[in-house]
C-alpha cells in the first residue's frame, strides 16, 4: 500500500486548526505503518476524546473513535479476542492522564501488546484551552488565567513505572526519530508508549507568547535535549536546565507482554 | 441437544449460560454480589480457547466488551449496583455504536454501597435510562437458577438480533440460591448478520438494523459514539441527521416490542391479578399453589421494552398488584399503560415477599379504587 492509501481520503480536510501539529504526528504514524508493510485488515486504529483522538477518524482502516479517556480499554478488548491485529491507539494528554489515567498505568501494567501514541499538545484544545496534567507550570489556558500552580506529569516516567515495554519521547519537529519510534513500538512487544510535544498555536501558543506554529516548534527544538546529552550531563552532575526536556528512548524491554498469539 | 443436570448457584448457572451461548471474552471488576460469575469466567474460559481480563473498574469492563464485541466476539460482564452506575457512560456508547453486549446486574440494597450481601431490584429504571441522551435497550429478569442459564443464552441472541447492549437484570437471592439446573450445550445461537458488501456500516436493513462490520474482516470501517451518518462518518451538526439516527435506534426495539416480549400469563380471567419479575415471582407462584385458581399472574422473564399489550390479557382486572423489591419502579410503567388501580407493593432491605405480605395486599386490592395505592408491610 502506498502511504496515501492509509488516509480516509473522503473524510479528507481534516478538522484541525492551521498550524496544528497533529497532522505531523499522523503523518508519521502512518508512514511508520506503510514502511512496516502492514495489511489494512490487520490493522485497527483506536482512539478516546480529543483533537488527537480524532486522528483515528482519518485512517483507512477499521477505526474506533471511543469515550473520553477509555480507548485502552477498548483496544485491550480487540487485542485480546484479536491477539494478531495491530492495534495503535492515539490518546491527547487530558484523555491519557486525566480521564484515563487508570486505564494508562494498568494498560502498561498488563503491558499489552498495544503501540500507544500520546500527542501532547499541554492544553485541552477540543474544548478551547483548558489546562491539562500536563501543562507546564505556569503557562496561561483558560482555566489557569493567573498561571498553571500544579507540578505536571512526566508520562513517560509514569509508562516506565508502570511497566510499559517501549517508552519514547520526541516533538513534532523529530519527524524522522518519531516514525521510527512508531515503527520500532509496533516491533516491540507488549505495551509501547510514544509521548509527542506538539504545537497547539490556537489554544496553548496564542495565550503564551507562541502565536505562530513555527515560534512553538523553534521551542521543540530549542528545549529538546537529546537522552544520550543528558545522561552525559547528569553522570557529569549537570542537571537539566529549566524549560528544557528530554527526548529519546527512555525503555525498551522484553517483560511478558499481554495480548499475542504466543502467549496465549 | 446433550444436557448436563448439576446443582449450581444462580450465578455459577449465568456464567454456563454465557458459555453454552458462545461467549468467548469477559471482562470484570470484582463486586459482591456478582462475583461468582468472574470467578466461573476465569476459571473456564482459557480452557475453551476464551479470554478471562480483570479490569481497573467497571468503566474498563464495558469499554473491552465492546472493542471485544467489534473483533467478533460475543462478550460479557458482570456487576452489582456500585459497578453498574460507573458503566452508564460506556452503555451508551455501545447503544449509539450499535454494539451487542451483554450486561448482568446482580442487584443489591443501594443506593450507594448500600447492602452488598442483601437481595433488591432497585436498578430497573437505571438500567433504562442511566445513561444520556434517548436510547432503548433490552433487559431480562430470571427467577429461578434454570432462568438464569437459559435467559443469559437468550440475552446473547437478543444482543446481536438487535445491536444493543443487553440486560440480565437479577439479583442477590437468585444469584447466590442453589437450585437444580439442566446445562444444554447445544443451544440455539441466533448470530449477528454480517455486513455484506455495497452495504453501509450503519444503514439499516428492514428491521432497522445494520449490518455488523466486524474489526478485521476487510470493511475498513470507522465506528464513532458522535452522531454520524449511514456511512458511520461524524455528522455533529445535522438535526436531521442526528434525529433520523436516534429515532432509528429507538424503533429497532419499540417497533419490535411484541417479538421481544417474553412473560407467562396466568389465569387471564382472573379480577386481582399479580404483576411480577425475578424473585418476587417466586413468593407470587407460592401464593397460587397455596390458593388456586383466585389470581391472576403475569411474569416478566424480559422487563425492557415493557411489555404493555400483556396487561391487556387480563380483561377482568379490577387491580394490579405489584410486589418488587424497590419502591415501585416497574409500577410506575405499568401504570402509564393501564386505568386498572394500582396496588404497589414495595420491600426493601433483602429480604423476599412472604406470601403472607402478598395476602395482606390481595386484602386492600379487594376494595381499592385510587388509582395508586401502596401497602405498607
Amino acid at each position: 500500500m502506498n502511504l496515501e492509501d492509509w488516509y480516509r481520503q473522503d473524510r479528507l480536510p481534516h478538522i484541525y486548526c492551521p498550524g496544528c501539529g497533529n497532522g505531523t504526528v499522523l503523518n508519521c504514524t502512518l508512514r511508520a505503518v506503510q514502511e512496516l508493510g502492514f495489511k489494512q485488515e490487520e490493522t485497527t486504529f483506536i482512539s478516546g476524546i480529543g483533537c488527537s483522538s480524532r486522528a483515528s477518524g482519518y485512517t483507512s482502516s477499521d477505526s474506533l473513535h471511543t469515550t473520553h479517556g477509555r480507548a485502552l480499554a477498548f483496544a485491550t478488548g480487540v487485542k485480546l479476542v484479536k491477539p494478531h491485529q495491530h492495534v495503535l491507539v492515539f490518546t491527547g494528554d487530558g484523555d491519557c492522564s486525566a480521564i484515563g489515567g487508570n486505564h494508562f498505568i494498568h494498560a502498561c501494567r498488563r503491558n499489552i501488546d498495544l503501540t500507544v501514541v500520546c500527542i501532547n499538545n499541554s492544553i485541552y484544545g477540543m474544548t478551547g484551552g483548558q489546562g491539562s496534567p500536563c501543562t507546564p507550570y505556569g503557562a496561561i489556558t483558560t482555566t489557569t488565567p493567573y498561571g498553571m500552580h500544579e507540578q505536571p506529569f512526566d508520562l513517560c516516567k509514569l509508562a516506565d513505572a508502570a511497566g510499559a515495554n517501549y517508552v519514547a519521547r520526541w516533538t513534532s519537529f523529530h519527524v524522522k526519530e518519531l516514525t521510527e519510534a512508531i515503527r520500532v513500538g509496533f516491533e516491540v512487544q507488549g505495551l509501547s508508549f510514544i509521548e509527542v510535544m506538539t504545537q497547539c498555536p490556537t489554544s496553548f501558543g496564542s495565550k503564551n507568547k507562541m502565536r505562530l506554529a513555527t515560534q512553538m516548534i523553534d521551542m521543540f527544538r530549542e528545549n529538546a535535549v537529546l537522552k544520550v546529552k543528558a545522561d552525559r550531563d547528569a553522570a557529569a552532575g549537570k542537571s537539566l536546565e529549566p524549560g528544557k526536556f528530554i527526548v529519546g528512548e527512555f525503555v525498551r524491554r522484553h517483560n511478558p507482554p499481554l495480548g499475542v498469539e504466543e502467549s496465549k | 441437544m446433550t444436557t448436563k443436570t448439576d446443582f449450581l448457584n444462580g450465578n455459577v448457572a449465568c456464567a454456563e449460560g454465557a458459555i453454552a451461548a458462545g461467549c468467548r471474552f469477559f471482562a470484570g471488576y470484582p463486586i459482591t454480589p456478582s462475583t461468582e460469575i468472574a470467578e466461573r469466567m476465569a476459571a473456564r474460559l482459557p480452557k475453551i480457547g476464551g479470554t478471562f481480563v480483570q479490569m481497573e473498574d467497571e468503566l474498563g469492563s464495558v469499554a473491552a466488551i465492546i472493542g471485544g464485541s467489534w473483533a467478533g466476539a460475543r462478550t460479557m460482564t458482570a456487576t452489582s449496583g456500585p459497578g453498574f452506575s460507573l458503566m452508564m457512560e460506556n452503555i451508551g456508547y455501545a447503544a449509539m455504536t450499535e454494539t451487542p453486549i451483554v450486561i448482568v446486574n446482580v442487584q443489591r440494597g443501594g443506593p450507594s454501597t448500600g447492602q452488598p450481601t442483601k437481595a433488591a431490584q432497585g436498578d430497573m429504571l437505571q438500567c433504562r435510562y442511566g445513561s444520556h441522551g434517548d436510547y432503548s435497550i433490552i433487559a431480562l429478569s430470571p427467577s429461578s437458577v434454570q432462568e438464569m442459564f437459559d435467559l443469559t443464552v437468550k440475552a446473547f441472541n437478543l444482543a446481536d438480533r438487535f445491536r444493543t447492549p443487553v440486560f440480565l437484570m437479577t439479583d442477590e437471592t437468585i444469584g447466590h440460591m442453589r437450585e437444580k439446573v439442566n446445562l444444554h450445550s447445544d443451544v440455539e445461537i441466533i448470530p449477528r448478520r454480517e455486513l455484506k458488501e455495497g452495504e453501509l456500516p450503519c444503514a439499516p436493513d428492514e428491521n432497522g438494523v445494520p449490518g455488523f462490520a466486524t474489526f478485521g474482516n476487510g470493511h475498513n470501517i470507522h465506528i464513532t459514539g458522535l452522531t454520524h451518518g449511514e456511512n458511520g462518518y461524524p455528522s455533529t451538526d445535522s438535526a436531521e441527521v442526528h434525529e433520523h439516527l436516534v429515532r432509528r435506534q429507538v424503533r429497532k426495539i419499540e417497533d419490535f416490542r411484541n417479538e421481544i416480549t417474553d412473560v407467562d400469563v396466568i389465569n387471564p380471567d382472573a379480577e386481582l391479578v399479580f404483576i411480577s419479575y425475578g424473585a418476587p415471582t417466586r413468593t407470587v407462584r407460592q401464593l397460587m399453589a397455596d390458593v388456586p385458581d383466585i389470581y391472576g399472574h403475569l411474569n416478566l422473564r424480559i422487563v425492557w421494552p415493557f411489555p404493555d399489550e400483556s396487561l391487556l390479557a387480563f380483561r377482568n382486572a379490577k387491580a394490579f398488584i405489584i410486589p418488587e423489591m424497590n419502591l415501585g419502579q416497574i409500577a410506575k410503567e405499568v401504570r402509564q399503560y393501564t386505568n386498572v388501580p394500582i396496588v404497589i407493593v414495595p420491600k426493601l432491605g433483602g429480604a423476599l415477599h412472604t406470601p403472607e405480605e402478598l395476602k395482606k395486599a390481595v386484602e386492600v386490592a379487594k376494595t381499592v379504587t385510587k388509582p395508586v395505592t401502596e401497602v405498607c408491610l
